[in-house]
Parts: structure tokens; sequence; C-alpha cells
């Protein structure tokens, strides 16, 4: 289950999410971001997201 | 693209694209790829480099200098200001690129030296065999390859995937990266000839606010605060606040966002068959969050260990030590000391800040070299002597005499 929301018109493909995520969930893929299930929506990637584009599900 | 290379690098920044070149003028078989369609953007940076490094690798071009400057002017919170020529100012000042055409332009000298260049190639996972990595799985326009290596070089960016796969946790604390926001902006009447930064908890908590010079009357309007200051205000809000205030009628022409290592030394950059190279093996200055020189310099000792490593028929954790050696000693050396001050003075307040600026105003920093200005810091400010005692275990005893 896919456990954080990335708001593709906010984001901008910086990649910091990615590597601040400590199960390493995320990818970058071109301009948007994957999440696999791996995900245990530990909120680090939301709270360093540059412009704030993610949002973690509880 | 063939079936196997000797050397397989996963990503064309500036320190791919200089390991790429390296490798390739020493005569082995080289791919580079890069997952994005276009290198060099986006861009995720502030674009400013030091000019007497740069030309260690490339030499300069007037294509991708957007400004030469002389000095940069540091702004404390109380508003003193400090002005450094640029010898002594940091790896971040003197020339400011157009990361855009840079990046191009080094992946080019890679070409020419005989690497081959994939673009919107994406690397998806490492091909391991007997505890060695053999090759990289890749997917190219939606279609996925197999191409083994003897050598495989991440250089995949703050959000590298290639360590992981290898075993190596290089995995970011908050605490640890710089999370960052900048726009290119016409219109803010600045002096061409210096970069400006901003320092203090109120505009930028544990970070920083740069303006630098892009030519006519361009500037890079940027900001990194510590990922764990970011919370409900994030980096770009804090720009934005920096940018009504200061610069109400100047016009945004570009976004940028990015994510800095600041983390130090990771414990290892190389296993069986396998080296991280740049911001993947988070090789960026603590203090300044500058990463293209280091970058470059390791991708340079990555590509001459490889050659070495691979003529030599041995390409284990053994033989790569050589690369981990090597940048440890030079460039790793700076990183560590770097470390050190950034712990300290991210746990500065604004008025210990201020403190520290006016106890150099009225200093003359074009005749000053860096180590005056640390004995000029060090004399007023014997706190700031305590603090930094971890950083005399590995300078001080060695380059700056105190009793002078």
């Amino acid at each position: 289950m896919v456990t954080i929301n990335v708001n593709k018109f906010k984001c901008g493909y910086c990649g910091a999410c990615v590597g601040v995520c400590p199960v390493g969930a995320l990818e970058l893929v071109e301009t948007w971001i994957e999440v696999n299930e791996t995900c245990t929506s530990c909120g680090i990637c939301a709270k360093i997201c540059p412009v704030g584009a993610i949002e973690v599900k509880k | 693209m063939k079936s196997e290379y000797d050397v397989i690098i996963i990503g064309a920044g500036p320190a791919g694209s200089i390991a790429a070149k390296t490798a390739a003028q020493k005569g082995l078989s080289v791919l580079m790829i890069e997952k994005r369609q276009e290198i060099g953007d986006p861009v995720r940076c502030a674009e400013g480099v030091s000019k007497i490094w740069l030309r260690k690798h490339i030499e300069p071009d007037h294509r991708w200098i957007c400004a030469d400057v002389k000095g940069s002017r540091i702004y404390a919170p109380d508003g003193t200001m400090i002005e450094m020529a640029e010898e002594i100012a940091g790896g971040e000042v003197g020339y400011v690129l157009e990361r855009k055409i840079f990046d191009r332009a080094l992946a080019y000298e890679s070409a020419k030296a005989g690497a081959e260049v994939m673009v919107k190639t994406r690397a998806t996972d490492l091909i391991m065999e007997n505890g060695f990595v053999k090759g990289v799985k890749v997917m190219h326009l939606g279609e996925t390859y197999d191409i083994k290596a003897k050598i495989v070089i991440g250089a995949d960016g703050v959000e590298s995937k290639v360590g992981r796969w290898a075993g190596i946790d290089t995995s970011i604390k908050p605490v640890d990266i710089e999370t960052c926001a900048q726009y290119l902006m016409s219109g803010t009447g600045i002096d061409q000839n210096y970069c400006y930064f901003y320092i203090g908890n109120e505009v930028a908590p544990a970070g920083y606010v740069w303006i630098f010079p892009k030519g006519n009357d361009l500037a890079n309007v940027g900001i990194g605060i510590l990922g764990s200051k970011s919370g409900e205000k994030k980096a770009i809000y804090y720009l934005d606040e920096f940018v009504k205030k200061n610069y109400p009628n100047a016009r945004i022409l570009e976004m940028d966002v990015g994510g800095v290592p600041v983390c130090g030394s990771i414990e290892k950059t190389i296993v069986n068959g396998l080296m991280l190279i740049g911001d993947a093996a988070r090789q960026s200055d603590p203090i300044t969050g500058g990463g293209i020189i280091n970058a470059m310099e390791a991708g340079k000792i990555a590509g001459e260990v490889a050659y070495n490593a691979i003529s030599k028929g041995d390409v284990s954790t053994r033989a790569l030590k050589e690369y981990e050696d090597k940048w440890r000693t030079t460039i790793g050396y700076d990183i560590d000391n770097s470390l050190i001050v950034k712990n300290t003075f991210t746990s500065f307040t604004d008025k210990e800040i201020n403190s520290l600026a006016h106890s150099l105003e009225g200093v003359n920093f074009s005749s000053m070299s860096l180590l005056d200005l640390l004995y000029a810091l060090f004399k007023a400010n014997k706190k700031l002597l305590w603090d930094l005692r971890g950083l005399f275990k590995n300078v001080v005893k060695y380059e700056l005499d105190f009793e002078r």
C-alpha cells in the first residue's frame, strides 16, 4: 500500500526524499517519485522536501 | 551499446564524467549512463566553484562561465558585513557556472576520450556474482538490458541507489542534509563582482542564503536549511520570505530545488567491483555544501584506480582500497575538518554569530590568509577555540601557531 502522497504539481524532482529514505522505498524516475511497499510512513521524506510536495498518509 | 565493458559509470554529473574521461583516456572501454534525457538539467546547484581547482580538470570556457567574482560578502543576522577576497572565500567562490552547459561539456570531454554515453538510461539494479559486482541492469526507453562490467562506478548523486544495492548504507539523516531551493532572478541589482551570503537562524536555520551573480542583471538567489530544522516551514517558504523582503521587484526566471549531503565521510565507498563517487559517496563539503570540485577529484581518482585494478586483474575491495585511501587523505581530510566546523557553527545562536562578525569588523581580508582569518576569530572568541578543539587534532598542531 502506498503510504505517502507526492503532489506531482509541486514536486521539483530533486531526489532529496530518495536520499533520506531509511528503507530505500522511494525512487526518482524521470520527473516523478515512485514509492514501493517497503515504505513505513516514517515521514522523513515529507520533513525534508524543500517545497512541501510530500504528504504522509496516517 | 555493447554487452560488456571494462567500466560502467552510473550518472553523468561532474563526478561521473571525469571518471569516464579518466578511464577512457587510459584505454579502458567505458559506458556512462544518465537516467535523465538531458545531461545537466534540471540544475540542483548554486553553481559557484573555485577557479584554481576547476582548472585542474577542465580549461575554463566562456560558454559555461556566467560570472567571474572577486570575493564574498557575508552578512551576520544584525547586518554586519564581512568582505573576503576570492582566494580565501572557499571552494564555491570564483566562477559562477551555467551547469546545464558545463555538465554537458564535461560529458562531451568523456565522449571525446572514447567513453560511450547513453542518456535516458536508468540503472535498476546491479548484477552480482560470487560477492562481486559484475555489471548493471538498465532500462533504456522502456526496454531492459543486462550489461556486464569489470568495475561499476556509482555517481548517481544525492538519491544514490547504487551504494544501497551493493550493501553500503548511504541513507542520510535529516540532520545530515541541507534542503535547498533557488530562484534564478532578474533585477536584484547586486554587484556582479561578489557572491553574497546571509547567515543566521531567522533567515536560514543552520544554513545560509546565497546570492550568486550570473551575468547581466541575473543572479541565483537560493537557500539551504538543515533538514532537521525543516518542518511546517520548508526551504521554499524561507526563500520566498527573503525574496519578498529584499527583492520585491525582481523577477523569477527559473526555480531549482535540491538536497545536499552534509554528513561528512561515510564508512565505506567500495565493495568488490564497485566504487562510489561524488554526492553518491556523500563527498560534498559539510560547511558550504559545495560538491563540484570534490566530485571531480573523486572521479579522477576512481578512473585511475579502475585502470590500475583492471590492469592487475584484481577488482576486489582490497585492490579498490587505493581509491578509498586516496580520497580520504585528500578531499576526505578537508571534509572531516569541515564537519567539525559545521557541527560547531550550526549550534550557534544569532547573538553568537553577531559576536563573531563583530570581532572581524575592520579586518583587511584582501591581504589575509585563511590561517590569519582563523587566528583573528579564535583570538577574539575563546569559546570558539574550545568548541573547535576537535579540529586541532587534525590541523592545528601542524599548521597553526596560536602563540604568535
